[in-house]
């Protein structure tokens, strides 16, 4: 199984990087950008029995050492198997896909 | 008094350490490998500056797992001398000795320079030979010194005295411009509530020597030699 975790700063906690990459942004004409947060994509291969058990030691696995929890929010989706992760949809709680992308 | 320098892979600081320790002090030193869970005696524990581990995930994220800091958070819970600098602090912090976190500086620059901090905190074992409200000028080299900590924890520092060093001007004020990494508070130093664990972002051991530029960092080595005689371990 594959978790797909996203670790972004916390809301209150001040981001220079996205402040400076949405001046960035601007400055190259994209007026609509109103906020940039810079955050980490990690990905995680792991077995599993289930994707209930996937979901609960990935959680684990952020809260202890992926994410610092004072400065950073988590999230993750999982995805069966270990090959071309982004081209599977995401596996909801229960272990049932998603809908598949158009 | 014995030094115990703990040297993770990646630390740079540890020899500057050792030899103000040793030829400046003349006090005893040993160097603790981090994968070493032995503290062979040592009266005071010092976690240097560098990028341990390259700095991968966060700053001082992998070094807590190092088996040296499983006998390093004994130590410190018996009330032993702790002290941190720079990536030393941001490790304290990863591992739950220190409360709050020290991100990215709010300039997004590596700041390399002097910095005056003022010493709000001379009940430590660290600082008894400062005045409260003296200002020293320590050198700074970090990328990531910007301390955060929630509101509540914020309060509770300020409440209990545990912010030992800030950022401040020449004329003793914690102003914007005088802080050059975004620290809430201007804050460059820490103590937990014994006072017996200190994290700083400022280095100590690069202004012990005249030849260095300067000697305020003296003070801290030798409040500590005097107050780690009278210190008994729980």
């Amino acid at each position: 199984m594959i978790a797909q975790v996203i670790v972004v700063p916390k809301p209150v906690v001040n981001d220079p990087q996205g402040v400076t990459v949405r001046q960035g942004l601007r400055a190259l004409g994209f007026a609509e950008v109103t906020d940039v947060r810079v955050g980490k994509y990690i990905e995680v291969t792991l077995d599993a029995a289930s994707a209930d058990e996937a979901y609960d030691r990935v959680e684990e696995m952020c809260r202890q050492l992926l994410a610092n929890r004072v400065i950073e929010d988590f999230r993750f989706d999982l995805l069966p198997g270990a090959a071309e992760p982004r081209s599977r949809p995401a596996l909801d709680r229960k272990g049932k896909r998603g809908e598949e992308p158009a | 008094m014995k030094f115990g320098v703990v040297v993770f892979p990646g630390t740079w600081s540890d020899r500057d350490w050792g030899h103000v320790i040793k030829d400046v002090l003349c006090a005893d030193l040993i160097y603790l490998w981090h994968k070493d869970r032995e503290l062979h005696g040592v009266d005071c524990v010092v976690l240097p500056g560098g990028f341990s581990y390259g700095d991968y995930l966060r700053t001082g994220a992998i070094a807590r797992f190092s088996p040296v800091m499983d006998s390093v958070a004994e130590f410190a819970a018996r009330g032993g001398l702790v002290w941190g600098s720079c990536n030393g602090f941001q490790i304290l912090c990863e591992a739950g000795l220190l409360p709050g976190a020290l991100i990215r500086n709010q300039c997004l620059e590596f700041r390399c320079e002097w910095a005056l901090v003022r010493c709000d905190q001379p009940s430590t074992p660290y600082t008894w030979r400062l005045e409260r409200g003296q200002l020293i000028n320590l050198p700074i080299a970090h990328g990531e010194g910007n301390y955060f900590a929630d509101p509540d924890t914020l309060r509770q520092l300020e409440r209990n005295g545990q912010v030992v060093f800030r950022y401040c001007d020449a004329s003793g004020e914690p102003t914007a411009d005088a802080n050059p990494n975004g620290s809430m508070n201007n804050i460059a130093g820490i103590v937990n509530t014994s006072g017996n664990v200190l994290g700083m972002m400022p280095h100590p051991e690069r202004c012990a020597e005249a030849e260095l530029g300067g000697t305020d960092g003296l003070a801290l080595f030798r409040s500590l030699l005097q107050a780690a005689s009278s210190l008994t371990l729980r």
